[in-house]
């Protein structure tokens, strides 16, 4: 049935049987603790939001301390080049310069993937990219450490550059990265689920295409910042604008060669992150080391064209997929071959590779599924998680590909979804468990909102709407080093003043995990979101928790909040019930009053009075709890990427007005429909759900992470536009009109059945809008972006408007006809 | 070491007057964040690009990374987003942010912000293009400017409604708007 790739260790993931378990309780996780929810469900306010509308929040490059000195780093100018020699002396020679350190001086390897650990702080031998870091100098200003820099004498070896997959494959001896084992081969993937051939054979109908997603990088409006403190005492302190502070503390640990014990890492506001932050970056090695190296504090703020260099983005990749389908709607067959650049360095690229395939499973059931997925080393900055990790490309690719199998068989392309609808509490093809899903509400949703069925094929030449679907995951079922011990840990604290302190390695990173951790208490405790307070990522003061990535946060600390809260509202029931004799479970605890349901008139009390009673009869107050998720995920090697304990489903629909004059394309309305389990807070998921169709947009329409290639005039390697002017994000005047439309599956296994919001919702925005051009326009986009040069050559090519007006007839007529079906011409690429 | 000469400014802050040691290169946002440690202006670009940097002079949103410090010595009253809320009160455009989740990361929120409140000052009733238009040179990554257009409509609604309450109960034509204007 299942045939894994090469037995290779890095796939030997799973976890145990009898790994750690939170607690169960009798009535579950989804339900409010006293019948009705007081405060999760509604429109609140986020916990740090006044300080941030106030200028009050701090943010890493907000913090300078005393004797503070200023970092920066010296970064190549060649895309691939031996290193022969550094001569800095002249630089450390130069007034208010302080140190000057170079890759001698960190030579230990890192990388967030134990298994492919293939990055220096600062290059020793070789400079993989341009902008590769070289040297770090400290001094007084950022401006003398800049002139440092300038003096550093670097003797480079060039090397030939490989620029894209083609030549990554063609010249494996143009060896990008001495770690990879074969080549420029970076991860290779092939699994198989069934009889993929057997499958497309005995289908009616069957389309081939290949699909080219172009590379886009976060550019959170914080570019990456960092302060590090290296004191008398020989310990180190860590502030960065980081959103995994767990594994970076790690990493410090071994690149620095200190014990962890003596590092703490500390993540102050973040501003903007989008997967962008989710590993360790020079600047926070270099800042440590030459913090170590002077006794003063060192700050490093990367420049926004280092932000581009840094990157860590989405990956482009080129996708050619076979799949098929029986006239009565049946998915048959899916056959997928992804070719995937990453850049120089491995970063999450194992996993990226896994995801490419093992995340297109779901919300339909395909009778049989394999992908082959390469990912290349090429020297240019290396590509990492951006907002829907990996999973965004194939579901451009696929969701493309219903839309013109729905053709080949005249159906109607939400009339499909629904037909091959995976279901609930089912498996997926390649084993994932699946749970919970409000798919069909999702696609019910934005057939009834958009008016879907007056629009599809009816509206005139140069407007038309497209719908997509998707799946995404609520966190991973492993760490990603392996361990036994919980994903998520959360302290908490009852005063008997009537606060609640709650302490979470949690990451907020803008999506709202602090106020998710808030809400929690504030439900299970009876008090106020005011009267909670958060502290986060703080190695020193919170338990672990991995951080914000995989949309694992309002799920896995969420339910690890519910544990630690639900323990203390049983010693506080349980001390008023026998002061009242009562059932504990009598006891409710809600805005701000404890009562007794038997009596509530007369055994009534403030929750501060009620915690004193529990101080009373069990001692100090405080509690932990914890989350890990089951073991989950297919029995084959690499079974466990992709598996979730519980997923989102989202479907969205996009109307756009194209020009056939100019190309241009714009979005006028979007409805996005997302399952979220259930809206912890209405206001942050409806924002999570704008922002990535917003992010989702961009990339289809706008963004493009492109490096020149070489040119008599120009070396290879140098970013196309590395600001915020040439790197088109839209502006205010640039978005459509977005209308979210929360969908509530109520997960069994989420805190009050939520699941995330995060990334799911951006996936279906791209192929929408692909479909919603196709309909307008009569061309398929298979290449982003859907620039306006890219789309008039389409529409100049012979046949565009007539390929429309096919499209047109074949709904007209199609309502039931297959005859008319089995004629469509329709050449889908 | 060559030394920069540095001379002092002075600056018209939030209604304060302040000092501090700059150079002739120094920018407006360098001096508020570095010399007078107001952080609430950011820096996303550093040239002009995000307009995280904005702070209003005079009643018109500028870009302080790119405006040279030396240039409003004794000049032109700046309000950064640590002057906009009254004794500690959030303005209510603060507040409709706060409230419609226009801060996600809030990096970009002090930028938008000002940008807002400049044009809250001239225009009582914006529409939604004016809206984006005032807030064009401000980039977001993380809203989709949707609540951010949102909250600038609450708040123009509830400091339309201030103004009339206050109008009914004292009658004078001259009452304010509700933001505290920078020249007029």
């Amino acid at each position: 049935m299942t045939r894994g790739g090469p037995r290779v260790p890095d796939d030997r993931m799973m976890p145990s049987d009898e790994r750690l378990r939170p607690p169960q309780w009798e009535e579950g996780r989804s339900g409010p603790p006293h019948g009705v929810f007081s405060v999760i469900g509604k429109r609140n306010r986020k916990v740090e939001g006044l300080a941030k509308v106030t200028g009050r929040a701090i943010y890493t490059d907000d913090i300078t301390l005393p004797r503070m000195l200023h970092g920066k780093l010296l970064r190549s100018l060649h895309p691939h080049a031996r290193i022969r020699s550094i001569d800095v002396s002249e630089a450390l020679a130069r007034p208010g310069v302080h140190a000057v350190i170079t890759g001698k001086d960190l030579p230990e390897y890192f990388g967030i993937i134990p298994w492919t650990q293939d990055e220096q702080a600062l290059c020793e031998e070789k400079a993989r990219y341009v902008g590769d870091a070289i040297a770090a100098v400290a001094a007084d200003t950022e401006l003398l450490a800049e002139e440092a820099l300038r003096r550093i004498r670097v003797d480079y070896e060039p090397l030939p550059a490989v620029m894209d997959i083609e030549t990554a494959l063609a010249h494996p001896e143009w060896k990008v990265n001495e770690k990879a084992k074969d080549g420029n081969v970076s991860k290779h993937v092939l699994l198989e689920f069934g009889d993929v051939e057997g499958e497309l054979a005995g289908g009616d109908e069957v389309v081939e295409c290949e699909y080219w997603y172009e590379g886009s990088t976060h550019t959170p409006i914080e570019p990456h910042c960092c302060v590090a403190d290296f004191d008398a005492t020989g310990f180190l302190t860590v502030y960065s604008s980081t959103q995994v502070a767990h594994y970076l503390h790690r990493d410090l640990a071994k690149v620095l060669g200190l014990p962890t014990q003596r590092i703490r890492v500390i993540q102050p506001v973040v501003g903007g992150a989008f997967g962008g932050k989710s590993e360790p970056f020079s600047l926070e090695f270099c800042a440590a080391k030459l913090s170590m190296q002077t006794g003063r504090p060192v700050k490093i703020l990367y420049t926004r064209e280092e932000v581009f260099y840094a990157h860590r983005g989405r990956h482009p990749m080129r996708m050619r997929y076979r799949t098929g389908i029986r006239r009565d709607g049946t998915l048959t067959g899916v056959d997928a071959r992804i070719h995937i650049d990453g850049g120089a360095y491995s970063s999450f690229g194992l996993v990226t590779t896994y995801y490419s395939g093992q995340l297109l499973t779901a919300p339909y059931r395909m009778g049989a599924y394999r992908f082959d997925s390469t990912r290349v080393f090429t020297n240019k900055p290396c590509c990492g998680p951006k907002r829907g990790h990996g999973s965004v490309q194939p579901r451009f690719a696929f969701e493309c590909q219903l839309d013109k199998l729905a053709e080949r068989i005249g159906m109607d392309p939400i009339e499909v979804r629904r037909k091959n609808f995976i279901g609930e509490n089912t498996h997926t093809v390649n084993g994932m468990r699946v749970t919970s899903n409000g798919f069909l509400e999702c696609l019910e949703a934005v057939e009834r909102e958009s008016d879907w069925k007056r629009k599809f094929r009816r509206l005139p030449y140069g407007r038309g709407i497209g719908v997509a679907g998707s799946m995404y995951i609520s966190g991973t079922n492993y760490c990603i080093y392996p361990n036994e011990m919980p994903q998520s840990g959360v302290q908490l604290k009852l005063d008997r003043s009537g606060r609640a302190t709650v302490f979470c390695g949690a990451s907020d990173i803008g999506q709202g995990s602090d106020s998710v951790l808030a809400s929690i208490v504030a439900e299970e405790l009876g008090l106020g979101l005011g009267d909670i307070r958060v502290v986060a990522a703080d190695t020193d003061l919170t338990p672990v928790d991995l951080g914000s990535y995989s949309s694992r946060e309002t799920f896995m600390v969420g339910n690890a909040c519910l544990d630690a809260a639900r323990k203390l509202r049983l010693q506080v029931q349980e001390a008023l019930a026998e002061r009242w004799g009562c059932r504990p479970a009598e006891v409710t605890l809600a805005g701000g009053e404890a009562v007794c349901a038997r009596d509530p008139q007369k055994h009534t009390m403030s929750v501060q009075e009620a915690f004193q009673v529990a101080e009373a009869r069990h001692g100090t107050l405080g509690s932990v709890g914890w989350y890990q998720s089951p073991k989950l995920g297919g029995d084959y090697r690499g079974g466990t990427i992709g598996a979730s304990p519980a997923y989102s489903f989202t479907a969205h629909a996009v109307e756009c007005a194209c020009d056939p004059e100019t190309g241009f394309v714009a979005v006028e309305r979007v409805w996005i429909a997302h399952d979220c389990g259930r809206a912890l807070n209405p206001v942050t998921v409806e924002g999570q759900m704008e922002g990535s169709a917003y992010m989702g947009l961009a990339e289809a329409l706008l963004e493009e992470q492109v490096f020149k290639p070489a040119a008599p005039h120009h070396g290879a390697g140098l970013h196309h536009g590395p600001s915020l002017l040439d790197y088109r994000i839209p502006t205010a005047l640039d978005v459509g009109d977005m209308r979210s439309l929360i969908v509530e599956s109520v997960d069994p296994e989420g805190p009050y059945g939520a699941k995330e919001a995060g990334e799911g919702p951006l996936h279906p925005s791209v192929p929408a809008l692909a479909n919603a051009i196709y309909d307008a326009l009569g061309i398929r986009c298979d290449r982003l972006p859907f620039s306006p040069p890219r789309v008039l050559r389409q529409l100049r090519e012979a046949g565009a408007r007539a390929q429309w007006e096919r499209a047109r007839d074949q709904i007209a007529t199609a309502a039931g006809a297959s005859e008319s079906a089995r004629r469509g011409p329709t050449p889908a690429c | 070491m060559t030394s920069t000469p540095t001379t002092v400014c002075r600056l018209r802050v939030n209604g304060d007057v302040r000092e501090c040691a700059v150079t002739a290169n120094s920018t407006l946002l360098e001096a508020l964040r570095y010399g007078l440690g107001l952080t609430g202006s950011k820096q996303g670009c550093d040239k002009g690009d995000c307009g995280a940097c904005t702070v209003v002079a005079d009643g018109v949103a500028v870009l302080a990374c790119i405006s040279l410090v030396l240039a409003y010595h004794d000049g032109p009253a700046i309000t950064t987003i640590e002057g906009v809320a009254a004794r500690g009160a959030p303005h209510p455009l603060q507040d409709a942010f706060d409230r419609t989740g226009a801060a996600q990361c809030g990096f970009c929120t002090p930028g938008i912000l000002m940008s807002a409140w400049a044009l809250l000052a001239r225009e009582k009733q914006p529409s939604r293009e004016t809206i984006a238009r005032a807030l064009s040179g401000n980039l977001c990554r993380c809203t989709g400017y949707t609540k951010i257009f949102e909250a600038v409509e609450l708040a123009a609604a509830e400091l339309r409604a201030g103004e009339a309450s206050r109008a009914s109960a004292a009658p004078a034509p001259s009452a304010v708007t509700g933001t505290r204007g920078t020249g007029s």
